[in-house]
């Protein structure tokens, strides 16, 4: 019998015998020679050998199938391979992968042999941030599952906060990338919980609160497994959409973005969560890769413009200083330039007065530098913007106004 | 915490994810059996950067020839247990014997103990893994936890006849470990999972 086929039977159940261990074998002995009365039959020592091998039997039985093994061959045998066995069990090895060797095989295994259905470099951030998150999640125990999160964002001047559970943020994400799913054509994983009662295409909080409301409990680990079933759907179908995909509308309920904005979108909003999630149960958690972090930096310095727009015309950001600077769509208009510094960092003109003008070295009136972590930390709404890091040259009221629309990119 | 065996229809599909060149296909193989072939890696040669050397040369192995695996023969779980093993194996043995080229003297059999030994504790970490929940939660319960085995049949809610069993038929399997008699050998010879 080889050890595969014993291996295979062990879905019956106490059937599988091992060898040398039938009661055929076993060989009772003659009841005559048996010392009376039998304090415990052969059957029920052979049937406590693994607990004896384990130390896990009572002072009394322990001396009883010491005793048997003295006179019963087939036992003594299985007992010493039992024990044998018993040296074998070890706790398991070192859990914490390094992180970043799942990208290190990936590009290995892709320089051997490149994909013929590559993974799109946009969507790249979103695959490997989801992966990180998913390999944070891999030990957790319940305590960890239900350990407090408070989500905090940066709302109408000032820190707004949320309590929920680290559950409750996988709940979230799995929420808001249903946004990318909807658009993509996967189905809402909403709907399998909330039927009709689902609210399809809304705002990422809207969609979140009423998750959260229709499950009768909190959120439990139970939300992972669809969470990382739509992230790699979401990964696998783009890679077969490919470039042609890139400018899918995605919406937001209100604001659109095109697929692959909005999969840089979910890539931050991964890391920032994880980064929450790992403060809560304090396991260290690094940034993106400079090159993923990149990436993320860009949609924020991208998205900035239209944000000043929005906020001026809430009366909530300064008016273009003179009407000469209203500029034509496609124009050069007055700019902020934008140092990130450190791995991922780079320069970005932002255009002060209008979306539709271009950033213009030319019409630079202020210089901020900022660290590209403490710059997401700000977009995420982590730090209020007068309290960034931010080195700063130039008009004041143009820092002040690119400062408080990066955190107000920030939302739940 | 093991997850669970993955239907076969997972397995296949993957084979063809892998063999038509599908790059998130290798991913999602990476986030499944990645912690799994590091451990089992590690296991053998006691050493985070070979082991993480090994899991690349698994991965890449696995992404250049698909082909080499067979759903109708064995779960994919099991076929890359045995793959890892495989590879772990041979390095260990490669490090060893240039070790043994630099400080002289043939200590070959030394050499081979220690092959075996490290194959040995792999093998019986994946049977472990790969045994039915309720085998490992007794072993656990008895084992790490000290319990005896009337209090591991209360904690697991059966009987303590039904604890004996568990306790003797989870040694009994994890005994295999021993039984193959070549050390470069696939864990449990690919039933096992």
């Amino acid at each position: 019998m080889t050890p595969a086929d014993r291996l295979d039977g062990r879905d019956g159940d106490g059937g599988t015998p091992a060898p040398g261990t039938s009661p055929q074998e076993g060989g009772h002995p003659p009841p005559a020679l048996a010392p009376a009365p039998p304090a415990l039959e052969h059957d029920v020592l052979r049937s406590l050998l693994g607990a004896w091998a384990l130390a896990a039997c009572s002072p009394q039985e322990t001396a009883a199938v010491e005793e048997h093994l003295g006179g019963c061959g087939p036992c003594a045998q299985e007992a010493l391979r039992l024990r044998d066995a018993v040296g074998l069990l070890h706790p398991p090895e070192s859990l914490d992968l390094d992180p970043g060797l799942r990208t290190r095989v990936l590009e290995s295994a892709l320089q051997r042999r490149p994909a013929r259905v590559p993974v799109p470099e946009w969507a790249a951030p979103y695959d490997t941030e989801t992966a990180r998150l998913d390999a944070l999640l891999q030990d957790f125990g319940d305590a960890e599952w239900h350990a407090p999160v408070r989500l905090r964002w940066f709302d109408a001047g000032t820190t707004a906060g949320l309590r929920t559970t680290v559950a409750g943020v996988i709940a979230h994400l799995l929420a808001v990338d249903g946004l990318v799913g909807i658009a993509l054509g996967l189905g809402d994983p909403l709907a399998q919980v909330l039927g009709d009662a689902a609210p399809g295409v809304a705002p990422p909080a809207e969609r979140t609160e009423a998750y959260w409301r229709a499950a009768r409990r909190p959120p439990t680990r139970a939300v992972r497994g669809p969470w990382r079933e739509q992230s790699h759907a979401v990964v696998r179908t783009v890679s077969f959409t490919g470039g042609s995909s890139d400018a899918l509308p995605v919406s937001y309920g209100g604001v659109e973005l095109p697929l692959r904005d909005a999969l840089l979108d979910r890539a931050f909003e991964c890391w920032v969560h994880a980064e929450d999630i790992a403060d809560a149960v304090d396991y260290p958690y690094d940034p993106p890769a400079g090159r993923h972090l990149h990436h993320l930096i860009d949609l924020a310095a991208r998205m900035l413009p239209r944000v000043l727009a929005a906020r001026r015309r809430a009366g909530l950001a300064a008016p273009p200083a003179t009407a000469r600077h209203l500029v034509a769509a496609g124009g050069p208009g007055r700019s902020l330039r934008l140092e990130i510094e450190g791995s991922g960092g780079g320069e970005w003109l932002i255009p002060l007065d209008s979306p539709g003008a271009v950033g213009s070295a030319e019409h630079e009136v202020a210089h901020v530098a900022l660290d590209g972590v403490e710059f997401c930390r700000l977009a995420a709404g982590h730090v209020p913007p007068e309290e960034a890091a931010a080195g700063q040259l130039g008009d004041r009221e143009a820092i002040r106004d690119v400062l408080y629309a990066t955190a107000s990119l920030s939302r739940m | 915490m093991p997850t669970r065996d993955a239907p076969p229809r997972w397995d296949h599909r993957m084979q063809q994810r892998l063999a038509r060149g599908e790059a998130a296909a290798l991913g999602e193989l990476y986030d499944r059996f990645a912690s799994l072939v590091h451990g089992l890696a590690h296991r053998v040669l006691g050493d985070e950067d070979a082991a993480d050397r090994v899991t690349r040369d698994v991965f890449v192995h696995v992404w250049e020839h698909p082909e080499t695996y067979d759903p109708e023969q064995q779960p994919l779980r099991s076929w890359i247990a045995g793959l890892t093993h495989r590879i772990a194996v041979q390095r260990l043995r490669a490090t060893e014997t240039a070790a043994l080229a630099v400080t002289g003297s043939g200590g070959t059999e030394e050499l081979e103990r220690r092959v075996r030994r490290a194959s040995v504790a792999a093998r019986a970490d994946y049977i472990v893994h790969s045994m039915p929940a309720p085998l490992r939660a007794a072993l656990e319960r008895a084992y790490f936890q000290r319990r005896d085995y009337r209090r591991t049949a209360a904690d697991l809610g059966v009987t303590e006849d039904e604890a004996r069993r568990r306790l003797r038929l989870g040694l009994q399997l994890l005994a295999t470990a021993h039984d193959t008699g070549t050390p470069g050998a696939p864990p449990g010879n690919g039933g096992a999972a």
